[in-house]
């Protein structure tokens, strides 16, 4: 059930990459988008009722949930840090050369 | 910004700053790490220049210095991965330290070292990033 | 040569991080640095091709080995068609950056020019050497990061209306392949491909993997610029500096989009009669609808741009048909034909159309336009480009003695011995198309009665520009004996055969 809401998630980014105007606001559509994959990378891993995958003294329950999502979270979410920044920084200097935001305006480039 | 913000700023910034100092240097013990902790310590800066406000040519200096803060970081964590294709298993990022106790502050072997420089990669990474969109801001939009 | 494997990805890392810190202080050294660092691994490669009679390496990271045989570390392997790719890139990432050396000059900050490249390379690097699906996702993000940046590297309108466009793609692109890797996570339990390879065979859950494929396909389809995901790359390809776009167009395509659908659909899932039928269509979309929209451009770098979409879409019929041969049970000589003459034009593309580039860049540096109609009568005064250009331009359209006429043979070879006559008769055709367009080009910039009209006094281009562009024009002429009995089993066979073992290598890679 949690798997499908990651999935709507993710057409709820879509949408906002395909249809919004404004380049900030494709931007926020695509970390909607990227922030549902990581969600999903995260349920992938979870055990119900298991523990977080530390070593401490005295524990009881053996059980872990599994680490490697978490990690692949981790490196994944650095990587989309570096990808919004660079949308963001080109995104400012396109507003600085066309004074707008509006995508509808940006069409030098055509076919 | 007003009295209230600068006030507040000024007492937070440290616990901040300390904070992210906590979680890189106990990353090999609880969640977190270089990065998280980089994060932290990378906002704690954020928020003094945020609040108190630095004239252009300051920030450009501080730009200047926390690039190159960032691409030596990211050197020393090569340099101690290829270390370790000639001590002890011979392999890239082989862990050639003594492991230690497990749950002490200093084990885990070279892992808190690669926690301390990935987090002052990170924290000036992320400080230059903030560091660009303001002078941007100021310099070009004005 | 075991440990050295891990190089390829430190010094292109290491380089693109120097550079920053000590060029600032010593004037050149970001040029002697990345030039150096690229000659070293040219070597390293050359050095394995020609003393390790192909056999696969193994690198294992941080020393972590095997548990009853489950891989649990990161595993960098070198196979032939590994270093195949490895080839390719480093030595078009040499004459590159020698080319850039004059080109560059007119830009500021050339130190970043040089580090993105590095980051470029270091990242292609560790994808075709990469044996573990997470690891191919952060080197190809690396890759493509760096790759933004050098895109929007002139800062004007067009460069960056380009990347923002190419950001986006891209980015839906990594996200797709993201959300397959997970998705195999999850369905398999291990990022290794040999053991998802392995683990795959033994699950019957056929659904599930169809859709990840799928998923998977869209993703690297958009990376590599597959026909109907195509619309960034004539933006990106053309708007980027020309070094770059030489970059972008001969190698990055190839080593993130086409090399991992050939070695995911090859070596990790088993071959399916549905998924080599979408390979083999997108590759024929490619191929025809690229040719022809290539025809009506005036710009230059476009021209070029839609020209890899068709050309790339040789390579992926050939491998699209070795699929289709092998899983019908069709002659193995045939298949391997097939697969053979893919990789040979991919390294033949990354050549001539590297050095078509290069060409253009050599003609915006001298005239400053692209506009294929403010050219013309430039063979007069710029004789080596012209030369060169010329020799690219045969090698493209399927001129012998020419490399691009003998892998374009063996895939029709391949096609018609499959009896797949359709796609044979497709091939003769885009090759056709692909001499007009290229004559269209040859005509206007070079041989047109009406002169370059501009402001600019035309002349020559430097030294190191134009000496990239003879290495590559020769190297036009001389890999057409890649394929000749001797030399064949240096470079191209050992490539091939690692896809005629199919899922195969999993069992080589883990030891089963």
């Amino acid at each position: 059930m949690a798997y499908i809401l990651c999935f709507i998630l993710f057409l709820v980014g879509l949408y906002g990459v395909l249809t919004k105007r404004n380049l900030i606001k494709i931007v926020i559509g695509f970390s909607i988008m990227e922030f549902s994959v990581f969600l999903f990378l995260v349920m992938i891993g979870y055990i119900d009722g298991a523990q977080a995958p530390i070593l401490i003294e005295g524990m009881k329950n053996t059980e872990f949930v599994d680490p490697l999502p978490q990690a692949m979270v981790l490196t994944a979410i650095v990587i989309g840090l570096a990808t919004t920044a660079m949308l963001l920084a080109i995104a400012i200097r396109i507003y600085k050369k066309y004074g707008t935001f509006d995508i509808t305006k940006i069409n030098n480039l055509r076919g | 910004m007003s009295k209230i913000v600068k006030t507040a700023t000024g007492l937070l910034c440290g616990v901040v700053f300390m904070y992210g100092l906590y979680i890189i240097t106990h990353g090999h013990l609880t969640p977190g790490g270089g990065f998280a902790g980089g994060v932290l310590v990378a906002g704690s800066f954020i928020l003094l220049i945020l609040a108190y406000g630095s004239d252009v040519l300051m920030l450009r200096k501080e730009e200047t210095e926390s690039s190159v803060t960032e691409s030596s970081a990211i050197l020393i964590v090569l340099i101690l991965a290829v270390i370790g294709m000639f001590a002890g298993g011979a392999a890239f990022m082989n862990n050639y330290f003594q492991f230690g106790e497990v749950g002490e502050l200093i084990s885990a072997g070279v892992i808190p070292l690669y926690n301390i420089f990935i987090g002052m990669e990170v924290a000036s990474a992320l400080l230059t990033i903030f560091l660009a969109f303001v002078i941007y801001k100021k310099e070009v939009l004005k | 040569m075991d440990n050295l494997v891990i190089l390829f990805v430190i010094v292109p890392l290491g380089s693109a991080f120097l550079i920053p810190i000590i060029g600032k202080f010593i004037p050149h050294f970001q040029k002697a640095l990345s030039l150096l660092a690229l000659l070293f691994l040219c070597t390293l490669i050359l050095n394995y091709l020609f003393t390790g009679n192909s056999q696969c390496i193994i690198y294992k990271v941080a020393g972590w080995e095997a548990v009853e045989n489950v891989p649990i570390g990161i595993y960098l392997v070198l196979d032939g068609l590994s270093a195949f790719l490895l080839l390719i890139i480093n030595s078009i990432g040499f004459l590159v950056v020698f080319y850039s050396f004059s080109y560059m000059r007119k830009y500021t900050a050339e130190n970043y020019f040089y580090t993105l490249l590095c980051l470029m390379i270091a990242g292609m690097n560790g994808v075709v050497l990469t044996g573990d699906l997470f690891n191919l996702y952060v080197f190809l993000e690396i890759a493509v990061i760096a790759s933004y940046a050098l895109v929007a590297f002139g800062i004007e309108k067009d460069e960056l209306e380009a990347s923002f466009k190419y950001q986006v793609l891209g980015g839906i692109a990594s996200l797709l392949i993201l959300l397959g890797i997970s998705l195999l996570y999850w369905q398999t339990k291990t990022l290794n491909m040999a053991d998802i390879s392995h683990v795959i065979s033994t699950q019957a859950d056929s659904k599930t993997t169809l859709f990840i494929q799928i998923i998977l396909i869209t993703g690297f389809g958009i990376k590599g610029a597959m026909i109907p995901f195509h619309a960034w790359l004539p933006d990106a390809h053309s708007s980027a500096p020309s070094p770059i776009s030489s970059m972008l167009s001969g190698v990055l395509i190839k080593a993130i989009g086409i090399y991992a659908i050939i070695r995911l659909f090859y070596n990790m899932f088993a071959i399916t009669y549905e998924i080599a039928l979408i390979i083999t269509v997108i590759g024929t979309l490619s191929m025809v609808i690229g040719g022809l929209l290539a025809i009506g451009q005036w710009d230059l770098k476009r021209l070029l741009a839609y020209s890899s979409i068709s050309q790339m879409g040789y390579v992926v019929i050939g491998i699209g048909m070795g699929m289709l041969i092998l899983i019908s049970n069709g002659d193995k000589m045939v298949a391997s034909m097939a697969v053979a003459g893919g990789l040979f034009h991919l390294i033949n593309h990354a050549v001539f159309k590297g050095l078509l580039f290069l060409n253009a860049g050599a003609i915006e540096y001298a005239t400053g336009t692209r506009d294929l109609k403010q050219m013309g009568g430039l063979a007069k005064d710029m004789p080596v480009t012209s030369s060169t250009s010329m020799s690219a331009s045969m090698a493209i359209s399927g001129i012998p003695p020419f490399n691009g006429f003998f892998s374009k043979l063996l895939i029709i070879i391949a096609a018609i011995k499959g009896q797949y006559y359709l796609l044979a008769a497709l091939a003769v055709l885009v090759s056709i198309i692909t001499l007009a367009y290229f004559l269209k080009f040859q005509r206007y910039a070079f041989f047109n009665k009406t002169k370059y009209t501009g402001s600019a006094l035309v002349k020559e281009v430097p030294f190191t520009m134009a000496f990239s562009m003879i290495v590559m024009g020769v190297l036009c002429l001389v890999l057409s004996l890649l394929i000749f009995p001797g030399i064949r089993e240096i470079i191209l066979s050992p490539a091939v055969e690692v896809l005629m073992e199919t899922t195969e290598y999993s069992s080589k890679i883990i030891g089963l």
